[in-house]
């Protein structure tokens, strides 16, 4: 009898050696750690969900009332820069989830390429949006800051749109609403481009941890969550991409 | 009082404070400040909040003061009502949000569902961090000058009028939501993921249910109030317009958002309470609760209807008149879940083994206080005397009936209860019972005459008043300094306790809970041996059998 609760109590220390290092004491298991962040995970996006949710409602409710001035606004916007900015960002979900695949797969330096594509595909898309911020504050469309409302009375004072959409001039009342579709404008893009750019930072850690092999010896919870994250970045982007530059055209 | 009483406590003269436990293991300020244990970081919380309570307390103290006479003569009237604002948000946002699912819930969620910890530690101390911030913040503001927009921040007051703190209150407020939001994640996740074998959704203490239903209210609607607040602060500084008239924007949309939040931010603060309710009147009647998967599920009607009540905020804003039967009729409905709870817990108390120990006292306070107030949000909630009502002395009475009658009824009942789990010692009997009686008597005192001032027709948020309201007000100024000696008393006599209570064993109450089969104060990992649920909850047949057990074994 002696001998043989050694030997369990000798198993009980090797199951404990067993234990990789990155399970947490509070766990009892590292299947029951990895399904614990994930869900976690899940709920951040959730309270995410209902945080933009503020902005889409906002969005929806002056985008019905000032319908005109919100397609006027619209026509401001290049289409161009933003199908490039769905493109771009579509793509990096593309190579996330590689990264993810790299990481459960235990390929380091795939992992390390895929998340440096990501990390140059968002700095990417915030080069383009930087582009597109800089035309709406040199034609004064940036509400609060000397706002104008020259390209919505007398559209064709501003010959490029002009030329592309025919708008007609709206009336001042209107026209002064096209501030609110600016506002929207700003907040949903800025929030998603706050959004990108704390992405942005968290992967530039990612990689270096990367390339120390954090990722690639079966503990890949962190970069799952990630994709979550940057996936739910990107989704919210192809709505905005919709609901702001696509009004008139359907 | 001896032979009705549940209370076994060990032989006093052999018994000691198990000396490895959660407080014991480690020392020094850092070994707390820098904790994981979700034990040591309720005791945080309740340090703090605490802390918070007493200000909104003494702020609560100069408006009554204030009150006494029709006059505005201790202070002048923009300075009331910084004083009830401040008072107001320092109540509701670092006070009641966090009360009891910060500190009791943080401590025994985790022990009640047999874990070692909350599934994410250290954002359970992030959530801490970031209610000191705002709470610190929240002070800061008060000290440069305060806010006067109310509690509500109501545009366009908050936005173009005043010129007082809004941003740095609402920075205040906007960092404390995002503790609540941790919180509750946290919460969620661990109720889900770190169950101990055998603890099956069915067998949860109704403790459980109630903070998992406030959970998901913390995690879908705090965000909103976030995104209102950060919408606030910009149309403050740059003029964005969102909720400006003059450019389109339209003010009520802040309350939409607004409400959409703070709605459900009172359920936020009643659930947990009513959580607590459940255990203290199965364990004082030793009986398990009449109906346990209506109550369950009455917890979790409470979240879903409260979000789709929000409106009843709004019935003289202009909103459109069908919208105002609906939200009338669901505001109706979030009584019926709330009447399931207090009949349940009546039947539950029918034919038990009743003992009048504090915690049982404090729990009748909410019951009553609780039907009350639950029963005058329904005349709030019929459209057509919510327009007489609304804005006056009765819907100040309405809140308070239900936040300090009920949420603090509940916290002080809760916090008897588990505070010989918390330190090993027991409070003193006498005295407790004493406070809960004075608190009942202040309180009814305070705010009954509040009731029929707001019949009358008296406004809230004024500094002066038609003298004929004055004996009213007397009266209610005097109740307020009954309740605050109900106040002071537990501090007084639980910080006595923690030196000189006696020893309180592991299961002083004789209760079911897995919180209570284990070592009082618990070791940092809560339990020796991991835990396995082979009864249903509240099952004192097992628990006898279990003791008789360990008799046996002890003999």
């Amino acid at each position: 009898m002696p001998d043989s609760s050694e030997n369990a109590h000798g198993a009980a220390l090797a199951a404990h050696e067993q234990h990789p290092s990155y399970l947490r004491h509070h766990f009892n298991s590292v299947e029951q750690q990895a399904d614990a962040s994930n869900f976690a995970m899940w709920l951040f996006l959730l309270t995410e969900v209902m945080f933009f949710g503020g902005l889409f409602t906002a969005y929806l409710v002056y985008r019905n009332w000032y319908y005109p001035a919100f397609v006027s606004g619209s026509h401001q916007l290049n289409v161009v820069w933003g199908a490039t900015n769905t493109v771009v960002l579509i793509f990096s979900s593309f190579t996330m989830a590689m990264g993810v695949w790299c990481a459960q797969t235990r390929r380091r330096r795939g992992l390390v390429l895929c998340l440096t594509l990501t990390f140059i595909l968002g700095l990417s898309f915030l080069g383009i949006k930087t582009i597109e911020y800089r035309e709406k504050i040199e034609k004064h469309h940036v509400p609060g800051f000397h706002y104008s409302l020259q390209s919505f009375l007398d559209p064709q004072s501003d010959p490029e749109v002009y030329a592309e959409y025919h708008d007609k001039p709206l009336a001042p009342d209107m026209a002064r609403h096209t501030e609110l579709y600016f506002s929207l404008y700003f907040l949903m893009t800025g929030m998603h481009a706050l959004h990108m750019i704390i992405g942005i930072a968290i992967l530039g850690f990612m990689i270096l941890r990367a390339r120390a092999g954090t990722y690639t010896a079966g503990h890949v919870t962190f970069v799952e969550n990630f994709g979550l994250y940057w996936h739910f970045v990107d989704i919210i982007w192809i709505y905005l991409f919709a609901l702001l530059y696509l009004i008139s055209r359907h | 009082m001896s032979e009705n009483t549940i209370v076994s406590l060990p032989d006093q003269s052999t018994a000691r404070i198990p000396r490895d436990n959660y407080i014991t293991r480690e020392n020094g300020l850092l070994s707390w400040l820098l904790t994981s244990d979700h034990k040591r970081i309720a005791i945080l919380y309740l340090i703090s909040i605490t802390f918070f309570f007493f200000i909104g307390g003494a702020l609560a103290g100069l408006i009554r003061l204030e009150l006494l006479t029709p006059q505005t003569d201790l202070m002048a009237t923009d300075t009331y009502n910084k004083v009830f604002t401040m008072h107001g948000v320092i109540m509701v946002f670092f006070f009641l949000v966090p009360s009891v699912p910060a500190t009791l819930g943080n401590f025994f969620i985790p022990m009640m569902i047999g874990a070692k910890d909350l599934a994410l530690p250290k954002i359970n101390l992030l959530s801490w961090y970031l209610y000191m911030a705002g709470g610190l913040l929240a002070l800061y503001t008060m000290a440069i000058g305060g806010v006067d927009t109310g509690w509500t921040f109501t545009t366009p007051l908050s936005t173009h009028y005043v010129n007082t703190n809004v941003l740095t209150t609402g920075l205040a407020v906007f960092i404390a939501g995002f503790s609540s939001i941790l919180t509750g994640l946290n919460f969620i996740v661990t109720i889900h993921k770190m169950r101990a074998p055998g603890m099956t959704w069915f067998r949860l203490p109704l403790f459980i249910w109630a903070h998992y239903a406030a959970s998901i209210l913390m995690v879908l609607a705090t965000p909103v109030v976030a995104i209102a607040i950060l919408l606030v602060a910009l149309e403050r500084t740059l003029g964005i317009g969102v909720f400006d008239p003059t450019k389109g924007g339209d003010p009520l949309l802040f309350q939409h958002l607004f409400w959409f939040y703070s709605h459900p931010a009172v359920y936020i603060m009643i659930l947990p309470g009513m959580g607590v309710i459940s255990e203290v009147i199965s364990t004082f009647s030793r009986k398990r609760i009449f109906g346990y998967t209506a109550v369950a599920f009455s917890s979790v009607a409470i979240a879903v209807f409260g979000f789709f009540v929000w409106a009843h905020h709004m019935f003289i804003m202009g909103i459109s008149n069908y919208a105002v039967l609906v939200f009338s009729l669901l505001t109706m409905l979030v009584a019926v879940p709330s009447a399931i709870k207090i009949f349940n817990w009546t039947f539950t108390l029918y034919k038990g083994s009743i003992t009048f120990e504090t915690p049982l006292l404090y729990a009748f306070g909410f019951m009553g206080l609780f039907t009350i107030g639950g029963m005058t949000g329904v005349f709030l909630g019929s459209s057509g005397t919510d327009i007489h009502l609304t804005e006056t002395y009765f819907i100040v009475a309405h809140f308070h009936f239900v936040m300090v009658g009920g949420m603090l009824m509940a916290f002080l009942s809760g916090i008897h209860f588990w505070w010989p789990k918390m330190t090993g010692r027991m409070y003193p009997e006498k005295i407790s019972q004493l406070a809960a009686v004075v608190t009942f008597i202040g309180f009814n005192l305070t705010f009954f005459p509040q009731f029929i001032l707001g019949m009358l027709g008296m406004p809230r948020r004024y500094a002066s008043y038609p003298p004929e309201f004055q004996i009213l007000n007397v009266f209610s100024t005097a109740g307020a300094t009954i309740l605050g000696v109900g106040y002071l008393l537990p501090v007084l006599y639980l910080i006595w306790s923690l030196k000189y209570g006696e020893i309180a064993g592991n299961n002083p109450w004789q209760a079911t809970g897995l919180e209570w089969q284990t070592q009082s104060p618990p070791l940092t990992e809560n339990f020796a041996v991991m835990p396995v649920m082979d009864h249903e909850a509240y099952d004192y047949d097992w628990l006898e059998k279990q003791q008789k057990k360990e008799a046996h074994r002890a003999g």
